[in-house]
């Protein structure tokens, strides 16, 4: 599904400053019986953000209103666990355009990029600066370059390079997706799929 | 040159290599279930596409499914709606589908081996992460996201990086009562539930070569909780015995000839890895969890240690207030309220065979409910056929129907709040069995035992 070009995002951001937080936190099991993709922002971190009862959680960041922007930022081995693409959905769908952590379970950054959330790998020292700034001021404006490729922090000026692919660059800043690219080889496909492989 | 076995297979079916971009690969095999498949067939629809070669891809319903009374309607309506909207996009695409019911169904990893669609040098894939199952076959297998799903069903490819590659050797000798689940957990335990992202995991060693069939895929199934894309184990007798006369395994000429490829398909002597471990089987006891990832296990006998180095603390204590444990408690004699056996993980025959040698003549403790949930039709057909259906009955026990139930507990098999489970699934993440459940992940042996005694017990002990 195509969707929006990504080119330079400048933000205040939200920390889910936790380690190796699974897709099943991100969006648990019971609320994946849609049959489109609709509405998965609500159920995002669902039992960290509410009680059973429906009551929130005043201690998760995504319920402190002094948090808010189109960043996530995370702690560790982020994405880890199930490859519901939901998880992205409901990232996506709240609101967040990037995700940096300082490591990437494979599944969920494939993902990511299939869909147009730019994850952004630093370093664990970094990562660390920018839990620290956001703790210092929560409405500290971060700057994801993916023309640079650098993600800095704006009022300090301290920044770090990422890397993406080539093709997943071109990919993501003009909103292509990979059927798109598929499809215009699919005669190469059809002559290698009748090949014996034997 | 000389290559690993992921390069060969890898290498075949790449269709054209993008300069710093992923590779375009073929795929020879496609699982689709009700839960991931749904928003990709509405991709093709806005798109006006239609699947490529649907005899390809093959579906089932498993994961949001009912374990009682699958002969009436699902009760679950958006479940219901999820699995009729499978039937109606597999109908409209020619695709097999093995619903509720039929002879065939059970959890995706599960029917592809046992109905000979999984074979050695495919590539598989599947909108799940433990497709990784597939590779005690010698396939890549691999899970996938949803719009991955759709490229696959629109193009029969997908556009992957190559990953690197990592070997694990264990050699040596197994003590009496440690299974292929204590292996992976050990293993996990050793790498952390991140140390193979990146990397596509080989499995070799003579503590392998002697695994059944079962046990590789209990194995191959757990690489993906280490981070691996996944993991395989070069094909040999054992796996071509397992496939020979399997309704979608190759027939007579065309027998003779495949078995002579995936002979092929091993290692070179000096082949190259990214990076490689070595273990000995003499080390490995009975594993248990006690956290929530799992890469936080332990030898049953031992007692939860202290936050490693590498641990960040807030989410080490984290894990342990949502498991209410402590620092240097000791796992043996904690008291268990739930026991399951099933899942892709170790609900296969073999699973079940174990599980009712420790059981038999003894009675399921009072304090514990157990769910025994089959693989598929076809391991729940075995288990009456052998006679294990009389023996969990004479122990106190009762059998579900097939699907992956408390695995993930999307359907109504939830561990209440609160409560404790040893489960021989894969994931042990909070609330994966169930808002507020606790799971403890280990062996169809532990799990026998725990039911036996209602507290974590040594299987060593009552055999
Ligand atoms: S049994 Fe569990 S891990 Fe396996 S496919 Fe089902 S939900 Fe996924």
């Amino acid at each position: 599904m195509a969707y929006d070009k990504f080119k330079i995002l400048s933000s205040s951001a939200v920390p889910v400053n936790i380690d190796n937080v699974d897709t099943d936190q991100i969006i648990p099991a019971r609320f994946l019986k849609a049959t489109e993709r609709k509405g998965f922002g609500d159920n995002l971190f669902r039992d960290w953000r509410f009680n059973s009862d429906g009551s929130k959680i005043d201690s998760f960041p995504l319920n402190n209103k002094n948090y808010k922007g189109k960043i996530l930022v995370a702690g560790k081995n982020f994405g880890c666990g199930s490859s519901r693409e939901h998880a992205v959905w409901a990232i996506y769908d709240y609101g967040f355009r990037a995700v940096v952590s300082s490591f990437f379970a494979d599944i969920f950054k494939n993902n990511c990029l299939n869909i147009g959330v730019l994850p952004v790998q630093v370093s664990d020292s970094f990562l660390l600066d920018i839990f620290s700034e956001i703790d210092n001021d929560p409405n500290s404006i971060f700057e994801v370059n993916l023309v640079d490729q650098v993600f800095q922090i704006k009022d300090s000026h301290k920044k770090e390079k990422f890397k993406i692919s080539v093709y997943k660059k071109s990919n993501m800043s003009n909103g292509f997706d990979d059927i798109d690219y598929l499809l215009n080889k699919k005669e190469e496909i059809s002559t290698f799929a009748n090949k014996d492989r034997y | 040159m000389s290559n690993t076995l992921f390069d060969k297979v890898w290498d075949k079916h790449v269709i054209e290599k993008i300069d710093d971009g992923p590779d375009v690969l073929f795929i020879d095999k496609h699982f689709i279930h009700e839960v991931t498949s749904p928003v990709a067939f509405v991709g093709l629809k806005d798109r006006g596409l239609k699947v490529m070669y649907p005899e390809r891809t093959f579906a089932t319903a498993d994961h949001n499914t009912p374990t009682i009374n699958q002969h009436l309607p699902i009760k679950d309506m958006l479940s219901a709606v999820q699995v009729k909207t499978l039937e109606k996009n597999c109908n409209e695409h020619g695709i097999e589908f093995w619903g509720l019911g039929h002879k065939k169904n059970g959890i995706v990893h599960v029917i592809g081996p046992e109905n000979g669609i999984t074979h050695p040098g495919l590539t598989i894939v599947c909108g799940d992460s433990h497709t990784s199952t597939h590779g005690a076959f010698g396939a890549i297998a691999f899970g996938i996201g949803t719009s991955e799903v759709e490229m696959v069903l629109a193009c029969q490819s997908i556009m992957q990086q190559k990953p690197m590659k990592m070997r694990i050797n264990v050699d040596g000798k197994l003590s009496a009562n440690v299974t292929p689940k204590d292996v992976a957990i050990y293993i996990i335990s050793k790498l952390s539930s991140s140390g193979a992202t990146g990397y596509f995991v080989e499995y070799s060693g003579n503590v392998f070569n002697e695994m059944s069939m079962e046990g590789r895929m209990t194995v191959c199934n757990l690489s993906i909780e280490m981070g691996a894309r996944g993991g395989m184990i070069a094909p040999d007798k054992k796996t071509f015995d397992y496939m020979k006369g399997r309704e979608f395994a190759p027939k007579d000429k065309e027998w003779e000839k495949a078995v002579s490829y995936w002979s092929t398909l091993k290692s070179d002597e000096d082949a190259l890895f990214d990076k490689e471990y070595h273990f000995k089987g003499e080390e490995i006891e009975p594993m248990i969890t006690y956290g929530t990832n799992p890469g936080m296990a332990i030898p049953i006998s031992k007692s939860i240690p202290k936050a490693k180095e590498s641990d960040s603390k807030s989410s080490y204590k984290k894990a342990l207030d949502y498991m209410d444990f402590n620092e240097g408690d000791k796992m043996i004699g904690k008291k268990i309220d739930y026991v399951f056996l099933g899942s892709c993980t170790n609900g296969r025959i073999e699973d079940f065979r174990t599980f009712a040698s420790v059981i038999k003549g003894k009675r399921k403790s009072e304090n514990i409910d157990a769910w025994l949930v089959p693989g598929s039709h076809k391991v729940l057909k075995s288990i009456k056929d052998e006679g294990i259906f009389d023996i969990l009955t004479e122990s106190g026990f009762k059998l579900r129907e097939p699907g992956c139930s408390a695995c993930l507990a999307m359907n109504d098999d939830k561990i209440p709040k609160g409560k404790y489970a040893v489960s021989t699934t894969n994931r042990n993440f909070e609330g994966r069995q169930g808002p507020g459940a606790r799971t403890l992940l280990a062996s169809p042996l532990v799990a026998a035992a725990t039911a036996i005694k209602g507290e974590i017990t040594d299987p060593r002990e009552i055999i």
